[in-house]
């Protein structure tokens, strides 16, 4: 093995960290990827506005530029909610905004974005009869969502998800630049403080590595099972 | 006009002539940068796209083992390894390369040409394998070497299909080219975080420079959307 110099535990340490980002904001970024897909499918034109807004606003801005903006100003709208709140109802509210909740909300936000496209796409392809034949029987909305479209869709949704996970993983790296311990940026000050960049960047690159390599199996794995009902062309 | 914005200048703190001038060398850098590295990464792939659908495995295989390791890899790990990888390199500080590799600048191309490189070389290789076995089948009955099919057919079918992935290679690597700030580069990021810095006002700092970003992004949607309906106006419907 190599010698990590005493650095090991806290670059594993990094690593859940790393893990734990990554795992909130999948979670943060499917929920708002379903919102935004129901509202561009809604037939609400402020609502579907709203979402082709956030999607093409997310799109087009750098994902480091959002986090700084998340992290420098979360702070001031935070102080200064909290002083507003205290002046009008003396209630005491203040948290600090860390770099691991702007993390999660910036990685969340702008996976929100990409997940909304792919949920988007996933719902217009259930086919129409099928929703139809559930409204027949006397399914309600929320049982034709649960049980029919949700599950159909879900078949086409996987790929992209599984594209949007891959990328979402590294883009947690840049955390580790707004000032968050993970592994990034464990590796960065025990390059810096050892002089010896390729013995901690290498292993850590290899982490991520093998972190996309098992969520490509992982994902292969679901999507053969999303897919037991329809019969494939070999 | 001038006079109205000359005025708002004056009364504005933060974008003085001064900050508006920092950020425009920022969007110099950042363009420099992003078209730098496109452009040499676009070079280098196609010759790899080509070798990747070789079918011998001593060829195609270490290429596929480039593009796994740098898609599979955060491009900010790639650049601190190069960024900081290079100054160790044993020697190093005694040659010509120093004095290429002591700024920033060029660590930075380089992690992010290698970096576009593997991705464009996946994206045009998969335009590639998806040509037609009837269109290849054609062009050898007609007695067309393997040099000739590749420019008058393989190649320009496959940038047909390839220029919808490509064009969100290229706005990635707009997003993408954002953390060369980090190795003290002042592109448009590094700009807005000098800003930032100096007056503490990170919604006008960052909001500004988003929106520069969110404008070159429309100007390169823009861009390749002509692009591609050059490219495929013989889709296109004949009263139209």
């Amino acid at each position: 093995m190599i010698d990590l110099k005493g650095y090991g535990p806290e670059l594993l340490a990094g690593a859940m960290v790393t893990m734990e980002l990554a795992f909130l904001s999948l979670a943060l970024a499917l929920v708002l990827g379903l919102l935004g897909a129901s509202a561009k499918l809604s037939d609400n034109r402020p609502l579907r506005t709203m979402a082709t807004v956030y999607t093409t606003c997310i799109r087009g801005v750098p994902d480091i530029v959002m986090m700084m903006l998340f992290y420098y100003g979360g702070q001031l709208v935070v102080n200064s909610l909290s002083d507003v709140l205290w002046e009008a109802y003396e209630v005491d509210f203040f948290f600090q905004f860390d770099p691991f909740i702007s993390g999660v909300v910036t990685i969340g936000l702008i996976f929100g974005a990409y997940m909304t496209e792919t949920f988007r796409g996933a719902f217009l392809a259930v086919d129409t009869g099928q929703i139809e034949a559930a409204r027949a029987y006397g399914f309600s909305r929320w049982h034709t969502f649960r049980r029919v479209i949700f599950p159909q869709m879900l078949r086409h949704a996987l790929p992209g998800i599984g594209n949007n996970w891959q990328v979402l993983l590294k883009t947690t790296a840049l955390v580790s630049i707004i000032g968050l311990t993970d592994m990034v940026r464990v590796a960065e000050e025990a390059a810096k403080a050892e002089r010896m960049p390729f013995h901690f960047f290498i292993p850590v690159a290899f982490v991520y590595l093998s972190l996309t390599a098992v969520s490509e199996l992982f994902i292969k794995w679901l999507d053969i099972r999303a897919n037991v009902g329809v019969v494939q062309r070999s | 006009m001038p006079d109205f914005i000359s005025q708002w200048l004056n009364q504005n703190d933060i974008f003085t002539v001064i900050t508006l001038m920092e950020y425009w060398s920022g969007l110099v850098t950042t363009v420099q940068l992003v078209f730098l590295s496109l452009l040499i990464g676009l070079v280098i792939a196609l010759p790899l796209a080509i070798l990747r659908t070789v079918r011998n495995p001593f060829v195609s295989g270490p290429i596929w083992v480039y593009t796994y390791l740098f898609r599979g890899t955060p491009l900010l790990i790639q650049l601190y390894i190069i960024y900081y990888g290079v100054a160790q390199i044993p020697g190093i500080q005694e040659t010509f390369w120093w004095t290429v590799f002591r700024e920033p600048f060029y660590p930075a191309l380089l992690a992010f040409t290698l970096n576009t490189a593997a991705y464009t070389t996946e994206i045009v290789r998969g335009a590639i394998i998806a040509t037609p076995m009837g269109e290849i089948e054609a062009a050898k009955a007609y007695g067309m070497s393997w040099m000739l099919r590749m420019r008058r057919l393989i190649l320009p079918n496959a940038a047909r299909r390839a220029v919808q992935a490509y064009s969100n290679e290229v706005i990635f690597m707009l997003h993408a080219s954002a953390i060369a700030s980090v190795v003290t580069m002042v592109d448009l990021t590094g700009a807005a975080r000098n800003i930032y810095a100096r007056t503490y006002a990170p919604f006008d700092a960052f909001i500004f420079v988003a929106l520069i970003y969110l404008m070159l992004t429309f100007i390169l949607v823009f861009v390749f959307r002509k692009l591609e309906n050059h490219l495929l106006r013989h889709q296109r419907p004949a009263n139209s």
